[in-house]
């Protein structure tokens, strides 16, 4: 473009993100994308511990010792969280898709509702599960 | 005003060819993922601590191992349809994108069979 060979700057790009500030709608909707590509790749430890469960005790017992593990308990939590954000959010989004809760202030109110819902359902699962442990 | 032909409203497939049915269907999976996921999460937490016999013995009873396998199936379709909208919009390159969005449905087939073979295996 003429424009950009006289400034001999470059045109900015849309979407330019690190101009914006973070607000709920956007960080939300970045987080339910990523969330499904964590969930995406956690769709492999289950493929592995079903076929491990499947394959006798030995598989079983290498598998569970990864989800054990320091590192496996820390994706557990991790993959524990995306998915009940990725769900309760994914339930914020077919409201959408039904035409309800599309007011601006209803948006903000249903998100924080999502983080709210998400984090404690997260600590309520991992706390019964701990819980359930020792019996 | 109208820009579109009357035939191809009445086919209603738009610029994609496929009209409607990547949205529908992962909404209708999303839908059905709804409760699966809630039943998911509270049979895990079931097996916490569990040895290899007693998750075989949960999914050789009929229920479980059928929600199983319908939480496999609904939980890889409803993967593929949304990692292939992230590859179309962030892989520019279309041969790229071609080639990404078959490998990774193709991965999806694969771990959904194996999903679902483990668990028929552990309960037939």
């Amino acid at each position: 473009m003429a424009t950009e060979r006289a400034t001999g700057r470059p045109r900015p790009l849309s979407p330019h993100l690190q101009i914006y500030r973070p607000q709920i709608t956007s960080v939300l909707s970045i987080l339910h994308r990523a969330t499904g590509i964590a969930l995406s790749v956690g769709t492999l430890m289950l493929v592995w511990w079903l076929v491990a469960a499947a394959s006798g005790p030995a598989a079983f017992a290498s598998a569970q010792g990864f989800i054990t593990s320091w590192f496996g308990l820390l994706l557990l939590f991790g993959w524990t969280f995306a998915l009940f954000f990725h769900l309760c959010n994914g339930i914020r989004h077919l409201f959408w898709d039904a035409g309800q809760g599309l007011e601006i202030k209803q948006v903000y109110a249903s998100g924080w509702a999502v983080v709210a819902a998400s984090g404690g359902l997260t600590v309520l699962a991992w706390i019964i599960g701990l819980a359930g442990r020792g019996s | 005003m109208k820009m579109r032909s009357s035939l191809g409203r009445v086919r209603g497939l738009g610029s994609a060819k496929d009209g409607v049915s990547h949205w529908w269907l992962q909404r209708l999976t999303a839908v059905a993922l709804v409760p699966l996921c809630l039943w998911f999460v509270g049979s895990l937490i079931g097996q916490v601590g569990a040895d290899q016999a007693s998750v075989a013995a949960w999914l050789a009873q009929p229920c479980p191992a059928i929600v199983m396998i319908l939480l496999a199936i609904a939980t890889f379709y409803h993967a593929a349809l949304g990692l292939q909208v992230v590859i179309e919009d962030y892989v520019a390159s279309e041969g790229l994108r071609l080639v990404a969005i078959a490998a990774m449905k193709l991965a999806c087939f694969a771990l959904a069979t194996a999903a679902v073979f483990a668990v028929l295996k552990l309960a037939l």
